[in-house]
């Protein structure tokens, strides 16, 4: 019996987590903060697209534009519609590094689809950094335009009056969780799916259910790449949403 | 029989917290055919709650994420 599972494991010798390892790009050895990694260089490249599409792209400023420089104005118009819908007019100060934010997880996510690839967002040490960036600036902005007034957004005036103080510790526990489902939910959606493909992608081994496998590793790669837009979204509208609650604490 | 308890008590956690990811899908299920009910109903409105309805379903999906981080620190931290 054991030996069995042993030799089923053998035929199935896929290791789905595997691509999510950090490796030195040169040679062997331990990594410290200042090694390349396939991380840095899938950093690099996200960095690079994100400027050919965005700086190379729109540098002949046509009238009509071409196909690279209408891309470039859909996305720009898109994220500055977002924010100017969800946050309000005087949430247009922040617009640039709300747009940086989506063009970066927007890229390292359909980047990291590809073949060979390293997803960068698939990380919570990145989204992680993300999101704590968005937290911290957003509390700071918000102490720093309402001053203590901000501390009415843990104060619901809406409820009745015997109510507050437990929606007050509610609220509070609330805001110190975002950080931690605002990166996890990112990280969480692209390593799970990446290794459901590669599940699947595994049972491709055995010739009776391998052209199931294929069918269906070509559907999740389709719903991979929906997911990857969706969550570069999500992740740009909660930080819309976070800066709102920061400018407006009023319930 | 062999390996320790604990570790047998660090899968079966994991594989039960794997029902939370399944009960959060329920919940974005509901916002979303909740959504689309109203946006039948009255089509002119919908295109200005998509945004809600990200929003909806990221805070529906945000409690599945944490029944899987419970999983991976199950499995891979405790």
């Amino acid at each position: 019996m054991a030996s069995e599972a042993q030799g089923e494991e053998a035929g199935l010798s896929f290791h789905p987590m595997d691509q999510f390892l950090v490796k030195p790009l040169f040679g062997e050895g331990d990594v410290h903060w200042y090694t390349p990694t396939n991380v840095t260089l899938w950093l690099f490249i996200v960095a690079v697209a994100i400027a050919a599409l965005l700086v190379a792209g729109t540098r002949g400023r046509a009238i009509v534009p071409n196909r690279v420089q209408s891309v470039a104005e859909l996305a720009y118009g898109m994220t500055y519609k977002m924010v100017e819908d969800v946050t309000g007019k005087d949430g247009l100060k922040y617009f640039p590094y709300i747009m940086t934010l989506f063009m970066f997880i927007l890229f390292s996510n359909m980047l990291g689809l590809l073949p060979k690839a390293f997803t960068v967002t698939s990380h919570i040490a990145v989204t992680g950094v993300l999101a704590l960036a968005v937290f911290i600036s957003v509390t700071v902005i918000g102490f720093v335009k309402n001053g203590a007034q901000f501390l009415g957004l843990f104060w619901v005036s809406s409820a009745p009056l015997v109510l507050r103080p437990i929606l007050a510790v509610i609220e509070v526990i609330s805001y110190f969780v975002r950080p931690v489902s605002h990166s996890i939910r990112l990280a969480g959606n692209m390593m799970a799916g990446h290794a459901v493909m590669k599940v699947f992608a595994g049972f491709a081994a055995i010739a009776v259910i391998s052209p199931i496998s294929i069918l269906a590793v070509t559907a999740i790669y389709g719903l991979e790449v929906l997911v990857a837009t969706i969550q570069a979204y999500v992740f740009t509208i909660l930080t819309c949403v976070y800066l709102k609650d920061a400018l407006h604490p009023q319930h | 029989m062999e390996g320790n308890i604990a570790e047998l008590g660090q899968y079966i956690g994991a594989g039960l917290a794997a029902i939370g990811s399944g009960t959060a899908a329920v919940g974005v299920g509901n916002v979303a055919g909740n959504f689309l009910s109203g946006a039948l109903r009255n089509p002119s409105a919908a295109a200005g709650q998509t945004a809600t309805l990200f929003i909806g379903i990221a805070f529906a999906e945000a409690l599945g994420i944490f029944a899987f981080l419970v999983a991976l620190l199950l499995m891979f931290a405790v």
